[in-house]
Formats: C-alpha cells, structure tokens, sequence
C-alpha cells in the first residue's frame, strides 16, 4: 500500500497544472465569448475562481510530492512526532 | 488527555454555550444565501437578470472564500490566547456586521455603493465565521471524554444545519407575515431577519462570558507551552503542514461539496430550476433537515465505535452515487411541460386567464404581445404559465397605411411563445413528501461525512496549534469547495446553454460536487487511517 501511495504522488503532482492550465483555458474561453455588457462581470467572476484555486492547487502539488517521497507512509501517532523540530 | 471529570451535566452547559454561539453565526450567514434572490434585486441595476444573481452569489462565495483568512487570524489568536475570547471576538464581529447588512439602502437609493458595502460586510461576515468553527469544536473536544469525544463534538456540527434552519424558518414566518409584496421591498421584511441576529448575538455573548478556558490550553499555557508563532509551526513544518494537506485533500474538500450539494444546492434547485413556489420549497428543505438532524449525533457516537474514516467515506460515496439519480428525479417530477400534454388530469385554476396587451409596430410589423398569467392544477398539484403569445397583423405595411386603404378588416397571425415559463409550483402533498423524502437522503448523507468530522480533525493535531491547524482546512474544505457549489454549479449550467439547448443540462451543475467528491474519496481511501487518537493532549 505505502507503494501504491508512493506512486499516486505522482498523479496528484501532474494534476495539478493539469488544473491550472484547465482553469485558464476555460476562463479564456468563457471570457472570449462574453458579450460586451457581460465581459466584466464574467472576467470578475474567473479572476475569483483563479486567485482561489491557484493556491489550492499548488497545496495538491505538494501533498503529491509528500506522498512521492513517503512520508505519508506513516501517519503521527503522538504530538512529539509533529512538533519535535 | 482529555478532562474525564467532566460530567454529562458539565459537558451540557459546555455543548450549549459553544453551540449557541455558533448556531447564531451559522444563521448570521445563512440569511444571505437564503435570500440572495431578493438580495440581487436590490442591491443590483433592474435589468440585471443572471448576472445579478451570479454577482450575488459571488459575494455570497466571497463570504465563503475569505473564512480560511479568517481561520488563520483568529485560529492563531485561539492558539495564542485561548479558546475563551477569541469566540466572544468573532461573535461580536458577525453580529455587528450582520445587523449593519439589514441597514444598507438599496441600489436605487444609494446606486453602487450599495453592493460595496454589503460585499465589505459580507468579507466581514466571513472573516469572523473563520475564526469560531474551529475554537467551538476544539473547545468542545478538549473537554469530552476521549471515548465520546465523536458523541460530544457531533452536537457542535448539528449547529450549521440548525443555523440552516433557523435562517429558513425565520425568513419564512415574516414572508408569510407581511405577504410577498411587502417583503420584497427596499425596507420590506427581508430586513428582519438580519435586526433580529442582534438580540440572539447579546444572548450568546452573555451566556459565553460565563464559560471558561479549555483546560487543555489552560494547562499547555501554566507549562508555558503555549505556541510563540501558531502560523509558523501549523504550516511551516513538514511534519505538521502534511497533515493540514491530508485533513484537506483526504477529507474536508469532500466533506465541504456534499455539505453545500445536500442543503444549499438542492434547496436553489427547488427553487430556481424546478420554480417550486418560494415558500414551499423551503419547507421542503425545513422537513428534511428536521428529520435528519439527530443524525449528526448518531453517526457522531458511532464513530466512537468503529471510527470516523469509513463513515465520512461512506457520505462520499453516496453523494457520487445518488446525487445525479435524485436530482434527475426532483426535476422529472416537477416537469411541467408534459404535465400540459396530459388534458385529461389538466384543470384551470383560480383568477386564470389575466393578463395585459402590449402594441409594437416597427419596421417588421404591427404587433400585439399578450403577456398572460394562467393558472393551472394537475392532479393537486397547482402551478402558473407565464407566456407572452404574439399576434402578428398580415399585409401591414409602415406606408402606405393599411387606414389610406380603406381596410376594413383585418387579419392576424398568431405567434405562441416559445419560451413560456411554468413557475410558483405548489406540489401535491405526496408528492411534496416525495421531495422530503429524497432532501432527506441528501441531508443524512450530509451527517455522515460530517458528524464526526470535529472529533476527526482535533485528532490530528496538536493542542498548542490544534485551533490554527483545524481551522484553516476546514474553511478551505467548507468555505472554497464547499461554499462555491451553489456558484459554480450555477455557472456550470449557464455553459451549457447555446442556441440549440437555450434551457442548457440542469443537471450539469453537479459534476462539480460530484467530481471533488470523487476525488476526495479517493485521496481519503488511501491516505487517512481509521484510528481513534485516544489521548489528544499527548
């Protein structure tokens, strides 16, 4: 199993830009066909849905580069394990 | 370790204080949501349409999006000075700022300063709500006993429904009260409930004055253990930031989309998409939640049991499963358009056929519209078409006028509508319990993934960063994914819209939930362990 979580990482990593660059695509589109009394309002609306979701996505980058390294392979089981820096 | 001295009566007053609380805060936000149709209309230019709505929806997102903001401003004042007043802070913010929301004049009045200052409000609406989640349930937590610590902190999670519905029951009785007209005004009784939050936020205050610190933070800060920087040791260290992704990914996204889809989308589908009547479809969603609410404490306590991982899962996996089977069946029930095919169960209603004539001429004709408003009931069930059916006068001509030649008769063509609206649908008692019953499934999936969600995420963390920790993926779960079905849904529908299909897929709206429910599933499946942390002040 911690294998299989291993090599999930790497999905979780090339998901996200797979998002990004979905997210932009759609926004570029939905924006494009937007009419002239609707353009700001739709540009607005994708702008919110970017800045939000850029961060997310770079969360979902490192969450897959912490399971490709493992450390996901063994979950804390005390307090000392999380803050014994 | 958790505080085994107290008592179930001690823990009564301890669920009680910190609910109250949040219960106003949840029904301090949901009144917004709740009335958003309104809200648009006035706070927005007339001819706005959808866009209105949508804009309006955004600020409602906004409120959503800016809580994991607040999560870590006030997660960090929890953890840096207790649990006490960082609560009687966030709840003196929603309330004041809920209450200032009911005084902002209209767009008419005030033009475009309206919707600014609501937008600032509503952020601020957010930024407190960020803050009191996460101190309720560690609060709550660090006083239960560890082996009914699922038991004891479900009750804080049936807040938000209760919130829910508090904010519909509220919303309703004063509509009912005033009647449609007047509620709808620029000063109408949609104000109410927002003047009405400040008396229930005195009582919570007074009742919280009275509550004590955690004695899990009242320890930690009499060792001197207490966090110097909450931010920096939540998300600065791998071994704890792995978590907060975990806690994330693994299940509060997930948690977050089945929440919004089973409550809040389901009830703006009754009304927007299947154009129940206001009124009943928001009893629907009453009945629902009232019968599915002793669920949160159910699955609460049998987590306690047999842990929280599979339960949440479950939710999930229900969600992706039935969410698209039940809505489909919401809508296939509410179709009016074969209802008008079926005669024989076709009757007329009461002040049917009225309506009024507009006189169009232009270049491409003399034209008379007939907006009408009929009324009809099939098999009990009561609802309007709304259709502006056109005459077109044949042969009319702008010169010369048909009056120079003398025309004594005249002959028109009838043009129907295409796009007549059935609305204000009442169902039949049958099948408006169908409706409840189908809600309801929706609702307990709701108490599954998040009944024991609370005692879940105090688990993972730390008690000197435990409020900063928890807070922050739970506002992004619930604030972001969450709190932008009923938006991103809406939008979904709109792209499906083109010249072809002008109606779109009304379902298509829910390959949002369904998909970051999917995927939340998944991550959980193979990431999160179903151990119960026994002892949370390790």
């Amino acid at each position: 199993m911690n294998g299989f979580k291993r090599y999930l990482g790497i999905i979780w990593i090339l998901l996200s830009p797979a998002i990004v660059v979905f997210l932009f695509w759609q926004a570029a589109d939905k924006i494009g066909k937007a009419s002239a009394a609707t353009r700001s309002n739709v540009t607005l609306q994708w702008s919110i849905i970017l800045i939000i979701f850029l961060p997310i996505c770079i969360g979902l980058l490192i969450f897959g580069y912490y399971a490709f390294k493992g450390y996901y392979d063994h979950l804390p089981e005390s307090s000392e394990e999380i803050t014994d820096y | 370790m958790s505080n085994p001295n107290t008592s179930s009566k001690g823990m009564g007053f301890i669920i009680g204080a910190s609910s109250v609380g949040t219960l106003i805060e949840w029904y301090d936000f949901y009144i917004f949501g709740m009335l958003a149709t309104i809200i648009s209309k006035q706070f927005f230019p007339d001819d706005s349409g959808t866009s209105a709505l949508l804009s309006t929806l955004a600020i409602f997102a906004a409120g959503f999006i800016v809580r994991p903001f607040g999560a870590l401003v006030f997660g960090r004042l929890g953890d840096l000075i207790g649990r006490k007043y960082t609560f009687l802070l966030t709840l003196i913010l929603m309330g004041g700022s809920t209450f200032a929301i009911g005084l902002v004049p209209g767009f008419k009045t005030i033009g475009w300063a309206a919707p600014i200052i609501v937008l600032v409000l509503r952020l601020i609406q957010g930024l407190a709500l960020g803050g009191e989640y996460g101190g309720a349930a560690t609060y709550v937590a660090e006083h239960a006993p560890p082996d009914r610590r699922g038991f004891w902190t479900s009750w804080i999670q049936t807040t938000a429904t209760l919130g829910l519905f508090l904010a519909l029951g509220i919303i309703i009785l004063i509509r009912n009260a005033q009647g449609v007209e007047k509620f709808g005004k620029e000063w109408g009784g949609w104000r109410y409930p927002f003047w009405i939050s400040s008396i229930l936020v005195i009582v919570s205050i007074v009742i919280r004055m009275r509550m004590s610190e955690s004695p899990m933070f009242a320890q930690v800060k009499a060792e001197g253990k207490t966090s110097v920087n909450p931010l920096k040791e939540s998300f600065g260290h791998r071994a704890n930031f792995k978590m907060v992704l975990l806690a994330l990914f693994g299940a509060v996204m997930g948690q977050g989309v089945i929440w919004y889809t089973g409550q809040f989308y389901a009830q703006s589908f009754l009304e927007n998409t299947c154009k129940l009547e206001f009124t009943q479809s928001r009893n629907i969603l009453l009945l629902a939640i009232l019968f599915a609410t002793p669920f949160f404490v159910f699955f609460g306590w049998l987590s306690d049991i047999i842990g929280r991982k599979w339960i949440m899962l479950l939710g999930m996996l229900l969600g992706v499963v039935f969410y698209r089977p039940i809505f489909g069946e919401l809508l296939k029930d509410t179709n009016a358009k074969e209802w008008m095919k079926d005669k024989p169960n076709l009757a007329e209603g009461a002040l049917s056929n009225n309506g009024k004539a507009d006189t169009i001429i232009n270049k491409a004709g003399f034209f008379i519209v007939h907006h009408q408003t009929n009324n009809w009931i099939y098999k009990d069930t009561r609802f309007s078409e709304k259709r502006n059916d056109t005459l077109k006068l044949m042969g009319y001509t702008l010169y010369p006028p048909l009056s120079a030649l003398g025309k004594d008769t005249f002959n028109f063509a009838k043009i129907p509508d295409t796009k007549v609206l059935y609305t204000d649908k009442v169902l039949a008692a049958a099948l408006k319990w169908k409706f409840v019953w189908l809600v309801w499934c929706m609702v307990i999936f709701v108490t599954m993934v998040y009944g024991p969600m609370a005692a879940f995420l105090v688990e993972m963390f730390p008690t000197k960063i435990r409020y900063t920790s928890m807070s922050l993926p739970y506002h992004i779960g619930n604030g972001v994914f969450g709190g932008l079905v009923p938006f991103l849904g809406t939008l979904i529908v709109e792209f499906t819209k083109n010249k072809e299909n002008p109606a779109g897929d009304p379902l298509a709206g829910l390959w949002y939930p369904i998909g970051v429910a999917a995927l939340c599933l998944f991550i959980g499946t193979i990431y999160l362990r179903n151990k119960i942390d026994k002892d949370v002040m390790d």
